[in-house]
């Protein structure tokens, strides 16, 4: 996490990838999303999907889980580089989440994310809003999964 | 029977729950999916501005699932979801919250590309048991015809 007056619009880091094997994607179908195409191999073939498919909460789980091992990596940079890392705030939401394409068992996803706008907050002194557009793309180079997501970033030498 | 496209009509369509969050499942989840110390650790908890121990937003992106699931849509001709239009997360949930969730029908339109299908945008909210709104949520649904639907 960087402070809002060191965050540059359009960039972007590169997240890692993850592969979502039949059992993973049963795992967290079972708990959270158990519709059939995210269950069976044969429903999923008979689905829209063509195939058994990653819930798109799990999709989206996984970008999360990217999302914060890269802020760790970010925060042991800054610290590396004798810097005192900010410290992130809570997310008020997000929008235009797109599952463009269905995300099938052996799937490798690699994600990204990009700045898309960062400005201070009338409401929380000392705080910032960033959006940023994560993106999921597989292992065909197709773009699969988006979503336009915010969060309150401190300014520097207040918040945090 | 199979709920289609044709029972979804714009309006309340039902609440749902309660569903019961537990301190251990909060953990697990923020454990696999955002490890961030504000949902796994009561003393970084209680330093963040979210004041106390919380669930992931994503935790309940996917307990709304859940409760859709249980509530009606496996009982439903649904086909998937293209996205999500808006989430909002306006208040943290808690270890021990009982958590109920409110369905509208936003809107309900028979698909030009695919007559087999019609997309019905839902509008879902949860609320704690002091009646609290926790989160808001508008997505669309694909959801199958009755004259076109498989039964399965």
């Amino acid at each position: 996490m960087r402070y809002l007056e060191d965050i540059t619009i359009g960039h972007r880091r590169e997240l890692g990838s993850f592969t979502f094997t039949a059992e993973s994607i049963k795992a967290f179908a079972i708990q959270f999303d158990p519709q059939p195409f995210h269950l069976d191999e044969e429903a999923g073939r008979q689905s829209l999907f063509g195939g058994l498919a990653a819930s798109g909460w799990h999709v989206a789980s996984v970008c999360m889980k990217l999302l914060v091992e890269d802020g760790q990596r970010a925060k042991a940079e800054a610290e590396a580089r004798g810097e005192v890392p900010a410290v992130g705030g809570p997310s008020p939401g997000f929008r235009d989440l797109r599952w463009i394409r269905p995300v099938l068992a052996g799937d490798t996803l690699t994600y990204s994310s990009e700045v898309v706008s960062a400005r201070a907050t009338a409401t929380r002194p000392g705080w910032g809003i960033l959006q940023s557009k994560s993106v999921a793309v597989n292992q065909r180079g197709e773009e699969v999964y988006s979503f336009l997501g915010s969060a309150f970033v401190p300014q520097r030498g207040a918040g945090a | 029977m199979t709920l289609t496209f044709e029972d979804f009509k714009p309006g309340h369509f039902g609440t749902f729950g309660p569903r019961h969050v537990t301190r251990d499942e909060i953990i697990a989840f923020a454990g696999e999916y955002d490890p961030q110390p504000m949902h796994l650790d009561e003393d970084a908890a209680n330093a963040s501005l979210l004041k106390g121990l919380s669930g992931s937003g994503w935790h309940m992106c996917s307990l709304m699932m859940r409760m859709m699931c249980d509530g009606f849509l496996l009982n439903t001709a649904s086909l998937g979801s293209p996205g999500v239009n808006e989430m909002k997360w306006l208040a943290p949930f808690r270890p021990g919250d009982d958590l109920m969730l409110d369905v509208e029908v936003l809107e309900a339109r028979a698909s030009q590309s695919r007559p087999s299908l019609g997309i019905v945008t839902f509008k879902c909210s949860t609320r704690n048991a002091k009646g609290q709104t926790i989160s808001q949520m508008i997505s669309p649904i694909m959801i199958g015809r009755r004259d076109a639907a498989p039964a399965n």
